[in-house]
């Protein structure tokens, strides 16, 4: 497939997403920036450093306390904002989002105030071999904590998990499931609807990561049917130091309340405290009020855009980067599943993942190398570390072409 | 920043060609150093005659900057003592991390120069000679449990 077949096919118009991200502008080296390390953290359009800048100079102030004009603004749009991630991934209700740091916090909320109150000796908890470590170490704390066990599902050479895999290890013991939506190293989609709805008929509950999955594909919790998603504003274009748990409603009810402080109370005496309810149970201390109305921004920046338009153009990218590099001699492509989000992890014989990011970094080009915080995954594949291209619908056919030839020089310099 | 300063000829001639790479049996120090940031991993092993590494070997998988590091670190070091070992590690350190620093009488070491112009390599190259130090100090340590990134 050539670049203008590809092209000829989809109608969103990439040049005009660049013109929304104004570092895209940039010349490194007196090249311009060609960014390929979205999985990492995606980059903002001006419609978020606009709204965060805007709130940053006329309506800063805390939120839920003043009886202040600027107190009613910030609250007002801190809880616009969660609106806005309400519809975005169809919760019930706004008492289902709550505000955290990032996906990493989000699923050690879950692993303290749910599984670690629950579970006790001889429980399960189940997650899958390519889990980044945030969804791998908040399950061994609590492992640690209660006597429970880790049960791990394998991938395949591919990398990609088999239901029948993982049903096999689902047992009465097994209490909790937590998987990736989408493998950050690998760039696999797990069957997430069907995995959800096998726990479900066993009672077993489910947190899904959804960091690499929100920028790509569209979230409906209600449709995938899971009990917890977790997700970071900053893959999604938005800020960094926010993020969302979404938790059905009957479940985060039963929790408590995992840090205390202010705003998570009704009433507070020495001899008790009373809770808030949900979602600022779960949200102890001034949050992050900027950053939330920044993930606001964000995703009703996406509303704007033409979505559908920008994941078919992704899907492009991943096709034509994926035929492009397997061209290459003595490149090897890591995970190749059937389903993949638009990101390519690969090794080049010879030619040691830093070294290839560093001459990358030469030609203006920017990748992810190392392990990914997935080191289980690349010891499954026995490999130290690869190189990651992850796209976003801001990218072009063209950054591919330069990252093809960046890997030739690459391989020139060390053959 | 040149890549050409980064890949000198000494640094890919032994990165392609790794001088006392291998085990060492039996030795008399050996430990693993590990970059857990990036997961470079290697390990050197030391044959001591007193206060003088009459051995060095080292194994390990880490890129042509870390290996590479490596392989001249075992070459300068072996046949000195220990201290000599020491001041030599200070040198390339200060080497490393500073502008200012002078590469003189330090023989083909002084292709590590090129790295500090990338900071985020440093640590690649600095990675075999904390390790050393390691194995000099506490040579019954079997992992160091970070190495800094200067």
């Amino acid at each position: 497939m050539t670049n203008m077949a590809l092209a000829k096919d989809i109608r969103f118009d990439v040049q005009a997403a660049r013109r929304d991200f104004p570092v895209l502008a940039r010349l490194l080296n007196g090249k311009p920036l060609a960014y390929l390390d979205n999985g990492a953290s995606a980059q903002r359009p001006d419609f978020v450093i606009d709204a965060v800048d805007e709130y940053e100079r006329h309506h800063h102030s805390n939120i839920h306390r003043g009886v202040h004009t600027l107190s009613q603004e910030a609250t007002a749009q801190y809880e616009a904002a969660r609106d806005s991630l309400v519809r975005f991934v169809n919760a019930r209700s706004r008492r289902e989002i709550i505000f955290v740091r990032g996906t990493t916090e989000a699923i050690n909320l879950v692993a303290q105030s749910h599984a670690r109150t629950v579970l006790g000796s001889g429980d399960e908890i189940l997650i899958t071999h390519l889990e980044h470590h945030a969804n791998i170490v908040p399950w061994q704390l609590v492992c640690e904590q209660t006597g429970a066990r880790l049960v791990v599902a394998p991938i395949d050479a591919h990398g990609e998990v088999h239901v029948e895999a993982v049903l096999a290890l689902m047992n009465e013991r097994t209490r909790l499931f937590a998987f990736a939506h989408v493998s950050n190293a690998l760039g696999t989609v797990l069957p997430v609807k069907r995995l959800v709805a096998e726990a479900k008929a066993r009672g077993i509950v489910t947190l899904v990561d959804g960091a690499q999955a929100v920028p790509h594909l569209p979230v409906d919790v209600q449709d995938l049917g899971c009990d917890f998603y977790a997700f970071s504003g900053h893959k999604l274009f938005g800020p960094t130091g926010i993020g969302v748990l979404y938790g059905r409603e009957s479940l985060l009810e039963r929790m408590p309340p995992w840090q205390g402080g202010g705003d998570m109370i009704l009433a507070v005496t020495f001899a008790k405290t009373t809770y808030n309810s949900l979602p600022y149970k779960f949200e102890a201390g001034t949050p992050n009020i900027s950053g939330a109305i920044g993930l606001g921004a964000a995703v009703r920046y996406l509303d704007g855009i033409d979505l559908p338009g920008a994941h078919a153009h992704e899907h492009a990218l991943l096709a034509y980067a994926t035929a492009s590099l397997s061209k290459i001699d003595d490149l090897r492509i890591v995970g190749t599943a059937k389903d993949k989000a638009s990101l390519v992890s690969f090794v080049v014989e010879g030619v040691h993942p830093h070294d290839l990011g560093t001459i990358l970094d030469e030609d203006a080009i920017a990748i992810r190398t190392g392990h990914h915080c997935a080191m289980p995954v690349m010891d499954f594949f026995k490999l130290p570390a690869t190189a990651r291209a992850s796209f976003a619908f801001y990218n072009t056919f063209e950054e591919i072409d330069r990252l093809c030839a960046a890997v030739q020089r690459a391989r020139s310099i060390f053959a | 920043m040149e890549l050409n300063d980064l890949y000198r000829d000494v640094i890919l001639d032994h990165n392609r060609r790794p001088r006392n790479f291998g085990p060492l049996e039996p030795a008399d120090a050996s430990v693993e150093g590990f970059n857990p940031m990036c997961g470079d991993r290697l390990t050197v092993r030391l044959k001591m005659a007193g206060e003088a590494i009459t051995d060095i070997r080292f194994e390990g998988q880490g890129c042509a900057i870390s290996t590479a590091s490596a392989s001249l670190m075992t070459e300068a070091v072996k046949g000195k003592t220990r201290g000599e070992a020491l001041a030599l590690f200070e040198r390339v350190h200060h080497l490393l991390t500073d502008d200012a620093a002078s590469s003189d009488e330090l023989g083909k070491l002084a292709a590590l120069s090129g790295v500090r112009e990338f900071p985020a390599r440093v640590k690649c190259a600095s990675l075999c000679w904390h390790t050393l130090v390691s194995a000099l100090e506490s040579p019954n340590a079997a992992v160091l449990p970070a190495v800094s990134t200067e």
